[in-house]
């Protein structure tokens, strides 16, 4: 649960308090929103009853069958270390213990660099990954050379790992990218809509990004060179608080990604800038595996991924890591809420 | 500028150091990252808001602490928050104030100051209460105001103990610093936080710096804590020592 649901009287003031320019006012969010916790932790269990991923209901075809054969096959799903990243290991994870196959998950793995070493040394089999991080990250693919369509993506991405031992399964519907993002109110006020609009004005804002935004070309370094930009300044910060920042005031400008929770539970307070030159490469999930572990799983393997990711789309995406992210909820129930009311699982 | 160093062998450790001396091209590209120059700065941030957020602690701990240990008040507070503020997880603090109040330099200097603050109050409280009373007495024999007894012979009487606790605040705080990055203050966890910018090399660098400015920080105020301690108590303390 959040604590802003936990709140008698509904939000609206409470967000407000949030938001608001005083610190004072800010500081006094803060007093109240710890008593509220430190209550609400105590008072009530988990009574949210949101339904899950999505709306399309389940379909009897939709139904996962469990296969025996593959009850000796043992399968470790992996995951790098983020919510996103945990809601997929998990979706994928179950679904295959659905199929039959014995799974662990070993979710937490650190960057994707970790990540593909595990799946080298044999620690896990499959993990899901970006196609954008994929190229840009461990095969130096320039970020302007990433191909926009998902299909062209994913085969470039294929053909790499395949060098390595490794294969990737066909992408998901969702597309994830990295955005320059900041509240509506502030993109009316200097009105601007793409990257490009923000020649001229940029010199008077401060945009905030992850630590490593500061050095990365698909960053504030191509925004310094490619987009040809002069910032106020830059400030790094935890990626849990980039909305925070645009929130209080300290950010004019943010670093987001497209699937972030809060773009589904508040519409239309922020506004993601056009990437006209297309610097901020955009990536599908493909779930990468060692050819070993594909070749000893059979056919199951793929089809199932393959199968249950054909509804995540971007707003159901969205809505999975709103839960996890905004409302604490655990991962694994998410995931099996979305397998459930897709009808993948009973 | 280059310079050579035979530290191949030294496997991971050579690399680290050589990321230190040796500026090189990032694993991720775009960028040159490491070398001399780089670390400089980086350390020079680290110290700024580490000695920042000392002095910070010290102005709202050494105070109250000497204030309270001199009216033999207040034990029950002192010591609890002394422990109370040794539970608070930095990096929930340092989300907090993000949060609540904003990022930035002053931000990050509050939340590490809050760190330095409890071993410092906890060690002059017990400092100040355990000077010796027959010296406090004289003192007052002598028509000192409470003003000057504490200041004149309490403080220099409790220095030694107040200096251990502000050793233990320093480094707890020159260690924290680490995280200031994600609080929007670039210090030398930089180096551990971008991991896919500075390489393997690069956060074991970083690592390797932070130990080494905390030890140095330690021995830096072992001195001051040996200069500072009056030269009664030294010659007392050998004469224990040999008797």
């Amino acid at each position: 649960m959040s604590f802003e649901k936990a709140l008698p009287g509904g939000q609206a003031w409470f967000r407000a308090l949030r938001r608001s320019p005083s610190p004072w006012l800010r500081g006094l969010f803060a007093l109240v929103a710890a008593l509220v916790l430190a209550v609400g932790v105590a008072a009530c269990g988990d009574d949210d009853d949101d339904d899950g991923g999505d709306d399309t209901g389940g379909d009897e075809s939709a139904l996962i069958e469990s296969n025996p054969d593959n009850e000796a096959v043992e399968l470790t799903i992996g995951s790098k270390n983020f919510d996103e990243q945990f809601i997929l290991g998990e979706i994928y994870a179950q679904a295959l213990e659905a199929a039959g196959y014995s799974v662990n998950t070993e979710l937490n793995l650190g960057s994707e660099v970790i990540a593909k070493r595990a799946l080298e040394e044999g620690e896990v089999d499959a993990y899901p990954e970006y196609t954008s991080t994929t190229l840009t990250s461990l095969y130096e693919v320039a970020p302007e050379d990433v191909p926009g369509d998902a299909t062209a993506a994913y085969e470039m991405a294929n053909a790499e790992l395949q060098t390595d031992g490794l294969t990737a399964f066909p992408p998901t519907p969702f597309t994830s990218a990295n955005a320059v993002g900041l509240l509506t109110e502030t993109a009316d006020e200097l009105g601007v809509e793409t990257i490009s609009d923000l020649e001229g004005v940029s010199q008077d804002l401060t945009l905030y990004g992850t630590t490593e935004c500061r050095q990365r070309i698909d960053c504030l370094l191509g925004l310094e060179a490619n987009y040809g930009l002069e910032f106020k300044g830059f400030r790094p910060v935890d990626p849990e608080l980039r909305y925070e920042v645009l929130d209080n005031g300290d950010a004019d400008l943010s670093i987001l990604f497209t699937t972030d929770g809060q773009l589904y539970t508040d519409p239309g307070t922020y506004a993601i800038l056009e990437d006209d030159q297309q610097l901020l490469p955009a990536g599908n999930v493909i779930v990468t595996a060692s050819q070993e572990a594909v070749d000893e799983a059979g056919e199951d393997f793929g089809a199932t991924i393959e199968k249950v990711q054909e509804n995540l789309t971007l707003e159901v995406m969205q809505e999975l890591n709103a839960r996890v992210s905004l409302d604490r909820e655990d991962p694994a129930d998410v995931a099996a809420d979305y397998l459930k009311a897709s009808g993948y699982i009973q | 500028m280059s310079v050579e160093l035979p530290v191949a062998f030294l496997g991971a450790f050579g690399d680290a150091f050589e990321f230190i001396f040796n500026q090189s091209e990032s694993p991720l590209g775009g960028t040159e990252v490491g070398g001399l120059q780089q670390v400089g700065e980086l350390t020079w941030d680290h110290i700024k808001v580490s000695a920042a957020a000392l002095a910070a602690g010290l102005a709202v701990a050494l105070p109250l602490g000497l204030y309270l240990g001199h009216r033999g008040r207040g034990e029950l507070f002192a010591v609890a928050a002394g422990n109370a503020g040794r539970a608070i997880p930095e990096l929930v603090l340092i989300a907090l104030m993000v949060a609540f109040i904003g990022t930035g330099f002053l931000n990050v200097t509050i939340a590490l100051a809050i760190l330095a603050v409890p071993p410092v109050l906890t060690n002059t409280f017990v400092g100040v209460s355990q000077v010796d009373r027959t010296a406090v007495e004289a003192a007052r024999g002598m028509g000192m105001s409470e003003r000057q007894i504490a200041l004149r012979v309490e403080l220099p009487l409790a220095a030694p103990t107040i200096m251990t606790g502000v050793r233990t605040g320093a480094v707890n705080v020159v260690a924290t610093a680490t995280i200031a990055p994600l609080g929007g203050v670039l210090t030398l966890g930089d180096f551990i936080l971008s991991p896919n910018v500075y390489g393997d090399a690069g956060v074991l660098a970083g690592a390797i710096l932070v130990a080494l400015l905390a030890v140095a920080v330690e021995l830096g105020l072992a001195g001051v804590q040996w200069l500072v301690t009056p030269t009664g108590l030294k010659l007392q303390r050998a004469s224990a020592e040999t008797a």
